[in-house]
């Protein structure tokens, strides 16, 4: 059961060109819907039955999100797609973008006619120039025949999709602040509520999705919502995904079945590099606290086993570590990464983030003091739950996590003032 | 109307890069001009070498209605916006966990040697300039690189060679 979904037109030679897209039924659905006049509220229930739940990280199930959207309320009401892919370890709306960019096109119009919007923006990391242009060639494909623009195959119903283009924020990411930039604006994350639902682009009411959730929805349309969660497992509906990195022989996007064993994602990956030993895994993204190799070997890859191992899913950004990395400098480098991208806006984030890469880095370069640890412990949870937006957590969760398994290498660290990896 | 400071000023755009920014323009909403604050900001830092100077950030203030304070605030919140010349090739390497785990440090490392220069410094003759950047979204190419706008993936410090060499 692997590329059901969002890679099922992989195997075809240039899958991104409209009448390969077709050659598998591309667009079936978006006609049936437009000419059957499916009921809004039909679709939406279609969307929860799948259990989908959103691919950005966050996990929220995607039909729940949609049906705040009051569709009758006067005005304009927005699509948005979340391509800023910026995770650490994410790399697979990428690969939706540059080889089935027009089920993504088709997704988010289903997602326009089901909230009663009528505009739509597709929100491409600035530093995506190939994924950019794919998109734009299908954008002009799809506006040519009828699938977007006004009156969609002479429903009556008009859709009008753009790309913004982003200019390097990882926060970026965060939905608010994403709407604040395709304001013109930089990227500052907004109080919620309001909900975007509510209030969100230009202060219309928005659904903000990522790009694999609405890359979904055609085969949720076609196959039905039931066979998706019939896919996966209880909570974690249909196949997911895997971006997964580090230190093995084949690294890639792997699209399987939530709650697939990690032992078999990491085989199809090619296993360990070089004959080493597993040592660590961050499964979802760096924001999700690291979990030690031989655990991680027991564990299925969906929602629930994953926070049952004290870490979550995120946005199924898989990196494995093996036995020569040091888990201070690893650490290290994504304390530095969460300092440089905090915006600013709040000061347990923004001073925050400062401290926990200071302090990491003195206990990396030998500099470390014996209070360094619980001081770590201390300002990480000064800063969880502090701040308008999640960044700040997903600061604070690698540093609660590797403290939790790999408390010794930090104490090594401090108390002989080198590294306990032969290699760190 | 009352005639602000940033109004008077004339902005001087080419009538291809007037064209450019007016494509982003009509991807909004007639009373959003602003939203197109980051595709203009774009296109004038690619007409000007890689870099904005505050002459083109007040021009594009000009053209888009914004107050200038407005245009700096975006300009120096992304990072692809560059308010120092770079280098005709701007070689940005990931350093972030996956390509660090796949010895990113030695690509750095053969880049600064070969190139004389670290990060956030251009060479003499003006044709490269090195930054070190967070995570490009291709991690399973990793140790990876960008180049203008194009990604290079699985480097090795052989492959940079054959790469820079490549370039004009």
């Amino acid at each position: 059961m692997a590329n059901e979904v969002c890679l099922r037109t992989l195997d075809l030679e240039r899958p991104w060109l409209l009448e390969q897209y077709q050659s598998r039924g591309g667009y079936e659905m978006l006609k049936k819907i437009l000419t059957e006049k499916t009921a809004p509220e039909a679709i939406i229930e279609e969307v929860k039955k799948s259990g989908l739940r959103g691919r950005g990280g966050a996990g929220f199930p995607t039909g729940l999100k949609w049906s705040f959207i009051s569709r009758n309320a006067p005005g304009q009401k927005y699509v948005v797609c979340n391509s800023d892919e910026g995770e650490p370890g994410t790399f697979k709306d990428r690969d939706i973008l540059r080889y089935n960019p027009h089920q993504l096109i088709e997704g988010m119009v289903i997602a326009g006619y089901a909230i009663g919007a009528t505009r739509g923006y597709n929100y491409i990391r600035g530093e995506f120039w190939e994924p950019y242009e794919r998109f734009e060639q299908a954008l002009e494909e799809a506006r040519k025949a009828g699938y977007l623009g006004k009156d969609l195959l002479g429903s009556g119903y008009d859709f009008e999709l753009h790309t913004h283009l982003g200019a390097g924020a990882y926060i970026c990411g965060e939905e608010t602040a994403l709407l604040e930039s395709i304001e013109g604006k930089k990227g500052q994350p907004r109080y919620k509520p309001p909900f975007p639902a509510h209030f969100g682009l230009y202060g219309c009411p928005t659904i903000i999705n990522n790009t694999e959730s609405l890359a979904s929805i055609p085969m949720i349309m076609e196959k039905g919502g039931e066979w998706f969660a019939d896919i996966g497992v209880k909570n974690s509906g249909g196949s997911k995904l895997f971006s997964i990195s580090g230190n093995i022989n084949n690294p890639g996007v792997f699209e399987i079945p939530m709650g697939t064993p990690f032992s078999e994602l990491l085989a199809m990956a090619g296993g360990m590099k070089n004959g080493h030993k597993i040592k660590a895994v961050i499964p979802g993204g760096s924001s999700a606290p690291v979990i030690p190799g031989d655990q991680m070997m027991e564990l299925t890859m969906d929602y629930d086993t994953i926070a049952g191992a004290g870490s979550m899913l995120g946005s199924g950004a898989v990196i494995v570590l093996d036995d020569t990395n040091c888990m201070v400098k690893v650490l290290e480098r994504m304390s530095y990464f969460y300092h440089e991208e905090s915006c600013g806006q709040c000061t347990p984030c923004r001073e925050g983030t400062g401290w926990l890469y200071r302090i990491v880095h003195r206990i990396e370069t030998g500099q470390g003091r014996q209070e360094d640890l619980d001081l770590l412990d201390d300002v990480a949870d000064k800063i969880s739950g502090k701040t308008i937006c999640a960044l700040g957590d997903a600061a604070a969760m690698p540093v609660q996590g590797m403290l939790r398994h790999f408390r010794h290498e930090f104490q090594h660290h401090i108390d002989h003032k080198r590294c306990m990896v032969g290699l760190g | 109307m009352t005639t602000t400071t940033a109004n008077e000023k004339k902005e001087r755009f080419t009538p291809e890069i007037r064209a450019e920014i007016d494509r982003w323009i009509a991807k909004y909403p007639a009373e959003w001009k602003q939203s197109a604050v980051m595709g203009a900001l774009m296109v004038v830092q690619d007409s000007n070498g890689g870099w904005l100077t505050t002459e083109l950030m007040d021009q594009v203030a000009t053209y888009l209605d914004m107050p200038p304070i407005a245009v700096y605030e975006v300009a120096t919140f992304y990072s692809m916006y560059e308010l120092k010349p770079v280098g005709k090739h701007k070689i940005c390497v990931c350093t972030n966990v996956s390509c660090m785990t796949n010895k990113s440090d030695l690509i750095v490392e053969h880049l600064e040697k070969k190139l004389g220069i670290g990060f956030g410094e251009v060479t003499e003759d003006g044709r490269f300039s090195l930054k070190e950047v967070e995570c490009l979204g291709a991690c399973g190419g990793a140790p990876m690189m960008q180049i203008g706008r194009q990604y290079y993936e699985n480097l090795t410090p052989e492959i940079v060679d054959a790469i820079l060499e490549g370039l004009e």
